[in-house]
């Protein structure tokens, strides 16, 4: 309890510290973007200009909203102007690592940063490079982060650029894995930041490990007595995967992989609810990432086929009891099946939370197109009064979801850990 | 102007990156480590030591409610073999009292036959030397009177004949 408040403490004096830093920041950069506010007149190529005041209410994309609400980020947005900076470590092959908090960004409106380090920037409280090597490197002042029209595939699309010197600088996204399937791909910069998802997987292991090490201790303190309080709440949870999940699908030897089957689910379940919260330190849609379900699966993947037994291969590379050229079909489904398994275990998780986020976040927008962007005050009550009600049930229903998720991906992990395990019975 | 404009909205969440690839791997890693080691395995152990304790209790209760009705069984056992017994006792003992009593009795008769006889022997015994002191006596009054009488007769006839009748009178043989 004493180490709980600990840590509250130490947060918030964090908190009171980084929120003037950005303030600070805040008022820099508005000096600066009205200094600008000339040369956003000027038109034509190359030329380049801040947004005007009066366009500081853009017309609301419900679209750009939700999916910017379920990104990652580099900064913890809180409320308002005020977010929380989390270490960036950044890595460029063609320039090395550059390691800096997110708030010497110095962003202000919209997580936007108003410096540029080593060419990279803050857009919405995400870390983007600057495309062009002939930029200054170091700390710079830019003057604002704005878009330009851009033609991608015969659309007009709004890109963000930054602006510096009346020229604006095409950025570039941090290097994704799915080699430009999903539109990203490798780029000129890695971001191994400690994000807003790192941020949130980092608290619920704190979180976890605190609970279950003081249930823990109540089972060595109160041996041989009735369960009570946390120990008294945690416990049916915890035997229910047992009973439940791990001694049903796994069999005698549930034991061992007991504790991997409530690591899967804990985390599971302890990022969906945390992504539930809509406010700090909630927010984080990590379990809707495909990178993170990616590395769970993966683990999954890694603990059922490093446990397969010789029984286990047999069936997959030729199954007994079935003729030859049946062998021959089936043996190429088995390999795939191998694969498929926790590919589905990844995009199950991964659409079902994102897909929960996503319906909560067009509810919400519903306030802000029924108000168009602010300017209807009546929209805006009659979008609320509609959305209200409509966000309720869903956000019940995503906490419904969040448990079956965490189960269902528990209980499927456990079941391919018993089909690898088991012993022939022919 | 906004109408034909679509903003680039990007659909990140999709697109798996190092970063959180590498971060997702090292927490989930240390996530499964430390709660193996100081939650998971712990409880699982206290749980499982619980589960054969109320086992073993209840296994133990079952035996000592067992050994409860095998120790009525053997106490009802007992008590019957100790009836039976304090029967048979019972009936030993009043055998025993009968023939204590017959023997008294007997032996009783016998004394009381013995005494009698003894009784009757001393009677005997008594009367013969009655009978022999009376004879003695006889003979001496005897010899008395017929001293007497033959100093009588040798007076008067007549008087000696009186005196022996009163002399035969006197000894009323008795």
């Amino acid at each position: 309890m004493r180490s709980f408040s600990l840590i509250i403490g130490l947060l918030l004096s964090f908190l009171t510290v980084t929120y003037g830093q950005d303030q600070h920041g805040d008022q820099h950069s508005n000096s600066a973007s009205h200094a600008e506010e000339a040369s956003a007149g000027q038109e034509g190529h190359g030329a380049c200009g801040c947004l005007h005041d009066e366009e500081a209410f853009p017309e609301y994309n419900p679209t750009a909203s939700a999916f910017q609400h379920i990104g990652d980020a580099n900064a913890f947005h809180v409320a308002g102007d005020f977010y929380i900076p989390l270490p960036c470590i950044l890595y460029a092959p063609d320039h090395g690592w550059t390691l800096m908090m997110a708030n010497k960004f110095e962003a202000h409106h919209h997580g936007n940063g108003s410096k540029a380090i080593d060419r990279y920037v803050l857009v919405h409280g995400e870390v983007k490079r600057i495309a062009d090597t002939a930029f200054p490197k170091g700390e710079v002042e830019i003057e604002c982060i704005s878009h330009v029209m851009e033609s991608v595939k015969g659309k007009e699309v709004e890109m963000p650029v930054a602006v510096y010197g009346g020229t604006c600088y095409a950025l570039e996204n941090r290097s994704t894995l799915d080699g430009g399937v999903f539109g990203g791909g490798i780029t000129s910069f890695y971001d191994f930041s400690i994000t807003k998802n790192v941020f949130t997987m980092l608290l619920v292991l704190i979180f976890f490990f605190l609970v279950f090490r003081s249930v823990a201790k109540t089972y060595q303190a109160r041996r041989g007595q009735a369960p009570k309080g946390l120990q008294g709440f945690m416990e049916p949870i915890v035997l229910f995967i047992q009973d439940e999940v791990a001694k049903p699908f796994i069999g005698a030897r549930y034991d061992k992989y007991l504790p991997f089957l409530l690591s899967i689910f804990f985390f599971i379940l302890g990022l969906n609810l945390i992504g539930q919260i809509p406010f700090f330190p909630g927010s984080g849609n990590v379990t809707g990432n495909l990178g993170v379900t990616m590395v769970l699966a993966l683990f999954v993947f890694v603990v059922v086929n490093i446990n397969g037994n010789k029984n286990y291969w047999k069936h997959i590379f030729w199954m007994p009891g079935v003729p030859a050229p049946i062998k021959l079909i089936l043996t190429p489904v088995e390999v795939l099946g191998l694969f498929i398994k926790p590919f589905t275990l990844m995009l199950r998780l991964f659409a079902n939370i994102t897909a929960g986020h996503i319906v909560v976040l067009s509810f919400v927008g519903l306030i802000f197109i029924f108000g168009k962007s602010g300017a209807s005050m009546g929209g805006s009550l009659g979008g609320a009064a509609a959305s209200i009600p409509l966000t309720m049930f869903i956000m019940a229903i995503e906490l419904l979801v969040a448990f079956i998720q965490a189960f269902v991906f528990t209980l499927l992990t456990a079941s391919y850990i018993g089909a690898a395990i088991e012993e022939d019975h022919h | 102007m906004m109408s034909n404009l679509i903003f680039l909205a990007e659909f990140t969440v999709i697109r798996p990156d190092p970063g959180t690839v590498f971060w997702t791997t090292i927490i989930f890693a240390l996530f499964w480590f430390l709660m193996s080691r100081f939650a998971f395995k712990p409880i699982a152990n206290a749980l499982k030591e619980r589960e054969l304790d109320i086992q073993n209790s209840l296994d133990s209760a079952k035996q000592a409610r067992e050994e409860m009705a095998n120790l009525q069984a053997k106490n009802e056992e007992l008590l019957a073999l100790a009836q039976e017994e304090r029967a048979k006792i019972l009936h030993e003992a009043k055998l025993a009292k009968d023939t204590i009593i017959a023997e008294a009795k007997d032996k009783a008769k016998e004394e009381a036959h013995r005494v009698v006889i003894n009784a009757k022997e001393e009677i005997e015994n008594m009367r013969m030397a009655a009978v022999v002191d009376l004879k003695n006596q006889v003979g001496n009054i005897a010899v008395d009177i017929a001293e007497k009488i033959l100093q009588r007769e040798l007076k008067n006839k007549g008087e000696h004949e009186q005196y022996v009748k009163e002399l035969v009178d006197e000894m009323k043989l008795n």
